[in-house]
């Protein structure tokens, strides 16, 4: 007989049923964690490689045959050893340094891709004759892995060894510059009316539940209307930073209304009723108090926005911004890639060297979202204000 | 509440003009959702003009590019159907676990740890999923069946599914969790007073009073899981392929819609219209996911009177 009268004989099993419970949320945030830990050291492990670069010493001969057929210039057994791209910078060599012509000078140059993977013990298609090469050459000490300069300074290319991700940089900063000036000044403007000004009519409530939907709509979606809309009707040119930006416009101003908004709304009322007080007009005292004072919640949320714009591919994949662009574009109308859209070209590439490039790409895309993330994160905290 | 109205009656001309322009400016919401309606229902009736809506909806068979191509998208839904489930059969357990856990049990340093962690994975740009399944997910998996001696495409259903559902778990976790706090604190002390044990608080308490807003969650996971294109476009297949078998390739609307897309055929070709009719179904799917999510949430509002979710 038990001695309490309040003791439960299911309470075990209630305890033991009570721990699976607990195990089992637990296991899914573990299981949430383990994926995206997974998931880091498997791109950084992908990406490793492409911190270097192969790079071999030759001879290079300039004169008037070389400089028309460029594999010519260094010995037969070289010619799939060094970078194809390389040599087909020499004509542009003599021409910025004239001195050059008729000598044979022994330089390091870029190395072929297969090579560059041959020495990272990766899978490559060289002939046998060329893998004797190249350990001949790795015995004299003529080919050594260098820190890979050509990925940050080049454009595409369809050449491996060659390939980097300047233009698409320039191409992301482009875009983003532009879905910001117009993504920022509207959305800001969004909020403050919707928060400050407007009356609780058919027409806000409209407004708010479009803004709502609108964060919902598919990103693709978006690039369909840029499509017929910015291309087809305004005519405007594809694969440009401009029509990308818009499009990108669209889709972050929502996540800028509703951070914005909510910034105002923290903005006390007691700060409104001070200046309405001192016989400020409505528009004086939201100008020079409620929005500088609710700003850096403004400015939070509109990093957050531009971050997701910067990740954001689908769009732009369907207003032609995979276009192969080499060069880095000079202006918001002429054709250009973004970092994602580069990411995406590249991981549909046939060659093996393209992978740690893509993964490469990829750690630099992280590192700038978590850059971005974190400048919101410390300019919450530095101007977050208690009331 | 105390509310102050002192406006002036009559407004400067200036103080007018300015909130003219705000109006102008919020009223650029709704022209961009008119816009994307409208350019997409143009399209797509100019589609149906060409090509029966009724095959569309029903047909077996989805061949463009040749002679007599024929759209009919019911294998492109199915597709997209069984990526779908299988990233949400992933994504709302593990996604309303999680919210459970941060915001039941974890303590608050533990919490404040672990969300700025989901949101990274929130934050990650779906292209780099999509390269993931590709490169490593969709591999791991034609091995693992190998020895169980199935056949896996290595473009399989399942390997974007699993990496899509991953996507999706913060989508899921960060409402639910949000909901799961704003149950009031009293409800778990009524059962907590009554012999409950913490475990049955939350199964039998919190969680049902929070189910509106874990449902909205859920919908919300739906429409991101139908309407993600990056991972299905790098991991998933071209083929539309009527099947139940997860391990075989599939493709998904999103994907038709790029690859029609990004073709080199005339912009008013059936192949290329097919993207925008495609599109105005995502649309239409994803706007009525969105319309219920929004009822529920406001039905647990309104239940429990809170204002700030």
């Amino acid at each position: 007989m038990s001695a309490n009268p309040f003791f439960d004989p299911s309470l075990p099993k209630r305890h033991r049923s009570a721990r699976r419970f607990k195990r089992f949320t637990a296991a899914s945030i573990i299981m949430t964690l383990a994926f995206l830990f997974f998931f880091l050291f498997d791109m950084v492990r992908t990406a490793a490689p492409a911190v270097w670069q192969a790079y071999v010493k030759v001879d290079v001969t300039y004169n008037e045959q070389t400089l028309r057929f460029t594999r010519k210039a260094v010995d037969k057994k070289y010619s799939k050893i060094v970078s194809r791209a390389w040599l087909r910078t020499l004509p542009k060599q003599v021409d910025t340094e004239p001195a050059l012509m008729n000598t044979t000078v022994a330089l390091w140059v870029l190395a072929d891709d297969q090579v560059d993977q041959y020495m990272k013990g990766h899978h490559h298609k060289l002939k046998p004759k060329e893998v004797t090469t190249v350990e001949n050459m790795k015995e004299n000490g003529d080919i050594e892995l260098r820190f890979n300069a050509v990925f940050f300074s080049q454009g595409d290319s369809k050449i491996p060894e060659n390939a980097g991700i300047q233009a698409a940089l320039i191409g992301s900063v482009l875009t983003l510059i532009v879905t910001m000036m117009i993504a920022f000044p509207i959305g800001v403007m969004t909020a403050v009316y919707l928060e400050e000004f407007a009356k609780d009519n058919r027409l806000t409530r409209f407004i708010e539940v479009n803004i709502n939907n609108l964060a919902a709509v598919p990103s693709i979606l978006f690039g369909l209307l840029g499509l017929s809309v910015f291309i087809n009707l305004f005519s405007m040119p594809r694969s440009s930073p401009l029509v990308g930006g818009m499009t990108l416009a669209l889709m972050t101003l929502p996540i800028i209304i509703v951070s914005a908004r909510a910034a105002l709304r923290s903005v006390p009322v007691s700060i409104r009723q001070a200046g309405y007080g001192l016989g400020l007009t409505k528009l004086q005292i939201v100008q020079d108090h409620v929005l500088p004072l609710a700003l850096p919640g403004i400015l939070t949320g509109s990093i957050i926005g531009l971050a997701q714009a910067m990740g954001e591919t689908a769009p732009l994949i369907i207003i032609g911004m995979i276009a192969f662009i080499p060069d880095s574009p000079e202006s918001i109308i002429e054709a250009a890639t973004v970092l994602p859209a580069q990411i995406y070209t590249w991981a549909g590439m046939p060659e093996r060297a393209y992978v740690e490039k893509t993964a490469a790409g990829i750690i630099v895309i992280l590192l700038i979202l978590v850059a971005l993330n974190a400048t919101a994160i410390y300019l919450r905290k530095k101007y977050e204000l208690k009331w | 509440m105390f509310h102050a109205e002192f406006t002036q009656k009559t407004g400067t001309f200036k103080e007018r003009l300015v909130v003219i322009l705000l109006i102008v400016a919020s009223v650029i919401s709704i022209v961009t959702t008119i816009g994307i309606l409208f350019s997409i229902l143009f399209q797509a009736i100019e589609f149906f003009q060409l090509r029966s809506f009724w095959y569309f909806m029903t047909g077996l068979e989805w061949t463009p590019g040749s002679k007599d191509s024929k759209f009919g998208a019911v294998p492109v839904f199915a597709g997209t159907f069984m990526i779908t489930a299988i990233a949400l059969l992933v994504a709302i357990p593990v996604g309303v676990g999680s919210a459970i856990y941060l915001s039941e049990y974890a303590p608050p340093r533990l919490r404040s740890l672990l969300k700025p962690v989901l949101e990274m994975l929130a934050g990650v740009p779906t292209v780099v999923y999509g390269f993931f399944a590709a490169l490593t997910i969709a591999p791991a998996i034609v091995h693992i069946f190998e020895f169980l001696n199935l056949d896996a495409a290595y473009n399989s259903a399942l390997a974007c599914g699993l990496v899509m559902g991953v996507m999706i778990i913060p989508v899921v976790s960060s409402l639910s969790d949000d909901v799961l706090r704003a149950v009031p604190n009293h409800q778990r002390h009524a059962s907590l007073a009554l012999g409950m044990t913490q475990s049955e608080t939350i199964r039998d308490i919190v969680v049902p009073a929070a189910i509106p807003g874990i449902i909205s969650a859920a919908l919300l996971g739906f429409s991101k899981a139908i309407g993600e294109t990056m991972i299905v476009v790098m991991a998933a297949g071209l083929r539309p392929n009527l099947s139940w078998n997860p391990l075989e390739d599939m493709t998904t609307v999103t994907v038709r819609i790029v690859d029609s897309l990004v073709g080199d055929q005339a912009f008013n070709s059936p192949e290329t219209l097919s993207a925008f009719a495609l599109g105005l179904v995502l649309f239409v799917i994803t706007l009525v996911l969105n319309m219920v999510s929004l009822k529920q949430i406001r039905k647990f509002k309104a239940k429990y009177k809170i204002n700030t979710l």
